[in-house]
């Protein structure tokens, strides 16, 4: 069914790390750095992925790395972009194209790295910015961020007796990274590696900003056990819920078709976030997702 | 080749900048220091300077971008005042904590509300702890010198510091002195190329750089920072030397001036432009037979403690004048330095000029008759209106 | 010694954290059913699955958390699971 040796063998990615068992946020970093491989410089913005790969005087990362605050991995990546352009002007690096990855979660994306991605995709600066969206602040324990879905039980959005939950519907990053008019947008998910790993790849090769929302289920802030990130992750393509696409130069394409949508409610019964909710609440989220469907032409 | 030129304080900064071969520039513009980053900018759109120029969208971003390229290994600049240093606060911290020598021009203004876009040391003065140097210049020939000193001294390999080069906001940015401009050839060699060893991103030796420092590491990383900033003491005044040396300037000696200290019993301490008012109090006195002392700490972090004793040591009346306000404290922070410092001895403090309040001679006459007077540790509020 | 800044120079140094303590549940291999589709080795958040020089996945004990994506995602139950004995 696949090629032999589809996926490449270094590891950029120590083990060791403190990740929970069954992290999402561990794949993205190791899929992402296996497609892009050695030349790579990672910007790390706070959150779960910075804390429980870096206790010193320990590191998980064989690239270099380096973490700032929340709100800045945009910066301190147009930083790293222009000063290989001095050290390229010093003799340094000839003929070799290093490549600058910001990654940071949803929040240090969508919420407080806001401002700070914006200007520097405006800007141009020659960058793979990966966003592990997990959907809430799940380094401070699960709080809502503008990424968490309608309906979503999160702790500082829980459902209550007179609560749905979140009751805001998800900021659509990719979206408003794409109306910056970069050269490359996409959105990817862990369960669909040869996918998120091409574009990663595709990404590096590109000059200028590049935006790669990669969807990755946590088991904790989602609330299922540990083997089922993976299974959550593809359900959430498969129910049309998450759309794999991208958009080169402008040119949107979906990548990744599901042959017969699911419904919804496969994905939602899953996950602890959604089990305060009844059939009609599930039929709104359906109906929502109908129509975005429509709108990208997933039938 | 050296000329000298007529030129404001933020050009004599951007062209100091120019001098040091800065390589990567963060720039985000905020009065009153707009004119050295737009300086900076026509001098990489004319070809003048082969640097990157980051039109960023923010301070915060501004200083984010400077850790990010010096955290690479080249060396960087940029220049704020007041809410854009505000806003850059949580940065500072980094900077430093990173041990990156970044060099940054401060045109200090008072801080909102209500906004004020005119001149006090609020700003600078609030980033106190933040392990960053913070030079004070008096005028725009000592703003040059500074900044291109403040490369010497962040890059020393015993420092590894991010420098502060402040300069009061429209008395300094906005007026025009004769500056002698150094050959660059001359400055570019004395500074050389930043060529950092304990800290650079690069792939062909991947280093981790700003992990979790546990609690078993971490208090140790401040006393390594607290110690290098006492130990960049030492290296402040051999660059003052070395530069007077190279450049025939010195600035007492790095770290402090001293001005017609020998016998005077009245001393004022004080940092930045209102220094050159108290000279000229100090001379006109003079000529009357009066004899009153300055101390003008040119570097305030690290605070020169040892040089504040040893020069205060026959001074019996001590006016500290602060631009700034510790709200809840009434005194100023050089107020609570110096009084910290000096044991048995009369010190008063004066809070003079915020948010651009005028501090006229007349004034500085006013606070020597006062302290004269005064009794130990009274504060007064100076230029007050009805 | 802290070193500078807190600097790590040491990369991939988490190595020396054997997190295979974590696992209360043991994934097992069985090389005869595996068919080489890469789902185990791809999806491992720790990057324990390995091919060793005979081209079989083999699984590193000292750092499986023992999560069971691995299990889970074989599609031909090539990897079961077992309860870890203490």
């Amino acid at each position: 069914m696949m090629n032999k040796k589809q996926f490449p063998r270094e590891e950029y990615f120590a083990p060791g790390h403190r990740g929970c068992a069954g992290c999402g946020a561990s794949i993205v970093a190791r899929m992402a750095l296996k497609a892009i491989g050695r030349d790579t410089i990672v910007v790390n913005s706070t959150g779960c992925l910075e804390v429980f790969t870096t206790p010193y005087p320990e590191t998980a990362w064989k690239v270099p790395w380096i973490h700032t605050a929340f709100e800045c991995a945009g910066a301190v990546a147009g930083g790293i972009e222009r000063a290989i352009k001095a050290l390229k002007k010093r003799g340094k690096y000839k003929g070799r194209k290093l490549v600058v990855m910001p990654i940071s979660g949803d929040g240090g994306t969508a919420d407080i790295g806001f401002q700070s991605l914006s200007g520097a995709l405006e800007r141009g600066h020659d960058m793979v910015y990966i966003m592990y969206d997990n959907e809430a602040y799940m380094n401070t324990g699960v709080q809502r961020s503008s990424s968490t879905p309608l309906f979503a039980s999160a702790t500082t959005a829980p459902a209550g007796k007179i609560s749905k939950g979140e009751n805001n519907p998800k900021k659509d990053m990719a979206m408003i990274a794409a109306a910056h008019g970069i050269p490359y947008v996409a959105t990817a998910c862990i369960s669909y590696p040869e996918d998120f790993m091409r574009k990663v790849k595709k990404a590096s090769d590109i000059e200028g900003p590049a935006f790669i929302q990669v969807l990755q289920p946590c088991t904790v802030g989602w609330g299922y056990s540990t083997e089922n990130t993976i299974k959550i992750g593809r359900l959430a393509v498969e129910t049309g819920l998450f759309p794999l696409y991208e958009i080169e130069n402008g040119d949107f394409k979906i990548t990744y078709k599901p042959a017969k949508r699911k419904p919804l409610k496969e994905y939602i019964k899953m996950q602890k976030r959604y089990r305060h909710l009844t059939d009609e609440d599930i039929e709104i989220l359906q109906k929502n997702i109908d129509e975005k469907c429509k709108l990208l032409g997933l039938e | 080749m050296e000329k000298t030129d007529i030129v404001t304080g933020t050009i004599a900064a951007a062209m100091a900048a120019k001098l040091s071969n800065v390589e990567v520039i963060a720039a985000y513009p905020i009065t009153p220091q707009t004119h050295c980053v737009e300086t900076l900018a026509k001098y990489v759109a004319n070809g003048e300077l082969d640097a990157e120029f980051v039109k960023v969208e923010s301070e915060h971003s501004a200083m984010a971008t400077c850790i990010g390229a010096s955290a690479t290994g080249v060396r960087t600049f940029t220049a704020t005042a007041s809410q854009g240093l505000a806003l850059m606060h949580e940065m500072l911290y980094i900077a430093s904590g990173m041990r990156l020598p970044i060099v940054m021009l401060n045109t200090n203004r008072a801080l909102s509300a209500p906004i004020n876009i005119w001149c006090d040391q609020q700003d600078s003065i609030t980033e106190r702890d933040t392990g960053w140097i913070q030079i004070y210049a008096e005028d725009n020939q000592e703003t040059l010198d500074s900044v291109i000193q403040a490369f010497k001294i962040a890059e020393d390999e015993d420092v590894l510091l991010p420098v502060m080069v402040n300069i009061d906001g429209f008395i300094l940015t906005h007026t025009v002195e004769p500056v002698v401009i150094p050959d660059e050839e001359k400055v570019r060699e004395y500074l050389g190329v930043y060529e950092p060893k304990h800290a650079y991103l690069d792939p062909d030796k991947p280093i981790t750089q700003g992990p979790v420092g546990v609690p078993e590491c971490y208090m140790e990383t401040r006393k390594d920072l607290n110690d290098a900033i006492e130990g960049s003491k030492e290296v402040i005044k051999r660059v003052n030397e070395e530069y007077y040396k190279l450049f025939n300037r010195k600035y007492g000696n790095g770290l402090v001036e001293g001005y017609n200290l020998e016998n005077a019993d009245t001393v004022l301490v004080s940092m930045g432009s209102v220094c050159g008012t108290i000279k000229y109090v100090i001379n006109k006195l003079k000529e009357k037979g009066k004899n009153i002392g300055l101390l003008r700490i040119r570097t305030y972090r690290p605070f020169p403690k040892e040089d504040v004793v040893e020069m205060l040591k026959d001074a019996n009346n001590v006016a500290v004048l602060d631009k700034n306000i510790s709200l809840g404290f009434n005194m100023g922070a050089l107020g609570i330095d110096v009084s910290s410092v000096l044991k048995n001895k009369k010190v008063c403090n004066y809070i003079v000029g915020l948010g651009g309040r005028d501090i006229t001679p007349q004034n500085i006459e006013e606070i020597i008759n006062h302290v004269e007077g005064a009794k130990d540790g009274e504060t007064k509020w100076i230029n007050l209106r009805e | 010694m802290v070193t500078i800044a807190a600097i790590i120079y040491e990369p991939g140094s988490t190595t020396k954290n054997k997190t295979g303590s974590w696992r209360t549940f043991r994934p097992i291999m069985d090389n005869k059913k595996c068919i080489k589709c890469e789902n185990c080795y791809i999806f491992c958040p720790e990057g324990t699955i390995y091919e060793d020089e005979n081209g079989d996945f083999k699984i590193n004990y000292d750092y499986c958390k023992g999560c069971l994506i691995c299990v889970n995602e074989c599609p031909v139950n090539a990897l079961t699971s077992i309860r870890e004995e203490k």
